[in-house]
């Protein structure tokens, strides 16, 4: 499965000339939102008492999020990560939450390299041409 | 300058979600589609917006709201814009993350006009047209029936019965009679055309130019013998 689906490719039909660093305020929003919440949830999960409705609404945030900017790998493992809060399975829960940072830390990894890129080929005096979707 | 002329027919909708992420997304796709928009990320921000501006230039056309918001979800902000004399025309759109069917018909029941899956495309929002130009039509045909039943009470000022024509050798407490009657008759209606522009602001406006122009018909009614 891609790290990114074609939900990505509609942020970028969203960016023109008039808003030409719309992908990259968003990604660096979900960013930061995302980190806060991988690091919510783990600081609910290391307390003595799980409060699994709490870490439960962080995973659905962080779900959102991700299926808005199309992280579909990071979505799908939070999809799964919230049986697990409903069934208040810690070990379960535990374990997701290293899928979870698995799959956010490639997903960012990959956009900061294309953002890079994106830089290096406006510096050299090139330009980046508009997506089309297929 | 013409885009300025554009920007004032333009419909402002007012977008609510509690992510921020969600929440620039949805600022640029609705600008995109030529919208003038306000974000805002609870419910309650939400009312307190339409409350506020409900008299003023800056009116809503349309909400759409993210459903699964802490403290006032998508559906109960609905259902407080459908319950409020002042607010229940404005069209409302429902947005969630999950494809909940029961969910979907209790929004749609309880009044909303359209229900979109997240993430929202720009294909979506083409379905908004439709209900921001019924608004728009809504809003014309109200104001020229105003317009006609200001005519029609007009007309029926004129043609109502004048005050008892009395003889010119009058004494003068029957003229002061007269005077009296034409006041109470001319305070009747005006209490008449104060009720009816209660129910409308834009009728208000009007009421100031019609007790000019009776005053001065009563008159000239009385004076003539």
């Amino acid at each position: 499965m891609g790290i990114l689906d074609n939900q990505f490719g509609h942020l970028q039909q969203l960016q023109d000339e008039s808003n030409p660093d719309f992908v990259a305020e968003v990604v660096n929003l979900y960013f930061k939102d995302s980190e806060r919440l991988l690091n919510e949830i783990t600081v609910a999960l290391d307390q003595q008492n799980v409060d699994f409705t709490k870490v439960g609404g962080h995973v659905h945030q962080l779900k959102g999020s991700s299926s808005s900017i199309g992280a579909q790998r990071v979505n799908n493992v939070c999809t799964a990560f919230r049986s697990f809060c409903e069934e208040k399975n810690i070990e379960g829960c535990q374990q997701y939450l290293q899928h979870l940072k698995q799959e956010y830390y490639l997903v960012k990894n990959k956009l900061q390299t294309l953002f890079q890129l994106q830089q290096q080929l406006l510096s050299a005096g090139g330009s980046i041409p508009a997506y089309e979707m297929r | 300058m013409a885009a300025a002329a554009v920007a004032e027919s333009q419909f402002h909708v007012l977008a609510v979600d509690d992510s921020i992420i969600d929440r620039k997304l949805i600022e640029r796709l609705l600008k995109t589609s030529s919208y003038q928009v306000t974000t805002v990320d609870s419910g309650s921000k939400a009312l307190e917006f339409l409350g506020l501006h409900d008299d003023d230039g800056q009116s809503i056309n349309l909400v759409i709201t993210d459903y699964c918001m802490p403290g006032m979800t998508g559906y109960d902000l609905l259902k407080k814009i459908k319950e409020s004399s002042s607010l229940r025309d404005i069209p409302v759109v429902i947005m969630s993350s999950e494809n909940v069917p029961s969910r979907i018909s209790r929004c749609l029941e309880e009044g909303a006009e359209e229900f979109f899956l997240k993430p929202v495309r720009l294909s979506d929002l083409n379905k908004l047209k439709p209900h921001l130009m019924k608004t728009k039509i809504k809003d014309q045909i109200k104001q020229q029936s105003q317009r006609q039943q200001e005519e029609e009470s007009d007309e029926s000022d004129f043609q109502s019965p004048s005050p008892p024509q009395q003889q010119p050798q009058e004494s003068q407490q029957s003229q002061q009679q007269q005077q009296q009657q034409q006041q109470q008759q001319q305070q009747q209606q005006q209490q008449q055309q104060q009720q009816q522009s209660n129910n409308n602001k834009r009728k208000a406006l009007e009421e100031g130019l019609s007790p000019e122009r009776t005053r001065p018909r009563y008159n000239g009614i009385a004076t003539v013998v």
